[in-house]
């Protein structure tokens, strides 16, 4: 971020993840299957730094669990490496790309 | 083991609990000051290249955030050092800011210690301890994977109290 000034914009609501067209979030926070970090725990996380549902916080641990991987966001670039820096804080082994 | 009392989370340790908290908790916060070396396998499970494929962009990564990361962890390690009882065993009473700082820096001690006794996935804890005990109960190995199996039931008995 430079000292330039920006335009201004009026602030927008920012729509669910989910609502979002692909083409508007090239890239994800993706966390992958590791043999130490509990069950519960990774389940935990997500619900504390996503805000998720326990469903849906769930869902995404047997993701990681079972197929090694999942996305568990997805976004601009910036913010997916505060999710992945976020996600280390919490000894999850986290990774970005593009989607 | 942990149980919420209240707004608390209260654990009664005895004495070698203690002790070998304490020391799990310094040995991270060593690694990370003192010992601070990206070419252990412990510190790069710790801190783990954001993008794997691109050394270039993941060392950029490193560059804005491990100082805050570094911090962070320990901090948290930090949490359970000032919460332990002086000397012999006690209670320890943590509230919800405090438990968290403990889930995560237990968390820290497991995967140091992980990495440290090559677990993966599938590795039978039981096992493993019972063929170290067969091969030398006095090893180092033994202890080791002991309080590995402690680490986890105490992170697993506070988490089950936060979530309660």
């Amino acid at each position: 971020m430079g000292g330039m000034a920006a335009p201004q914009v009026a602030p927008v609501e920012t729509p669910a993840t989910d609502e979002v067209p692909a083409s508007d979030r090239p890239w994800v926070t993706i966390v992958w299957d590791d043999p130490v970090n509990l069950m519960t725990y990774v389940t935990w996380v997500f619900q504390k730094l996503f805000g998720y549902s326990r469903e849906r916080a769930e869902q995404l641990m047997l993701d990681v669990h079972h197929k090694g991987r999942a996305v568990v966001s997805s976004g601009a670039r910036e913010r997916m490496e505060h999710d992945a820096s976020q996600l280390h804080a919490y000894g999850l082994w986290a990774t970005v790309d593009r989607s | 083991m942990f149980r919420r009392h209240g707004d608390r989370y209260v654990a009664v340790l005895a004495v070698d609990e203690v002790r070998v908290l304490r020391k799990v908790a310094s040995e991270v916060v060593g690694l990370l000051t003192d010992g601070f070396d990206h070419t252990d396998p412990v510190v790069g499970r710790l801190f783990p290249d954001a993008y794997p494929e691109d050394a270039s962009t993941s060392a950029e990564f490193r560059r804005y955030t491990e100082g805050d990361l570094k911090t962070a962890k320990i901090d948290q390690a930090g949490a359970i050092l000032a919460a332990l009882p002086d000397s012999a065993g006690g209670e320890v009473r943590l509230d919800a800011e405090a438990a968290e700082a403990w889930l995560r820096a237990l968390n820290d001690a497991r995967l140091a210690m992980g990495v440290r006794l090559e677990i993966k996935d599938g590795t039978d804890l039981g096992a493993e301890l019972d063929d170290a005990v067969a091969e030398d109960p006095s090893s180092s190995r033994v202890f080791q994977l002991s309080v590995y199996a402690y680490l986890g039931y105490l992170q697993e008995s506070l988490l089950n109290a936060l979530i309660d």
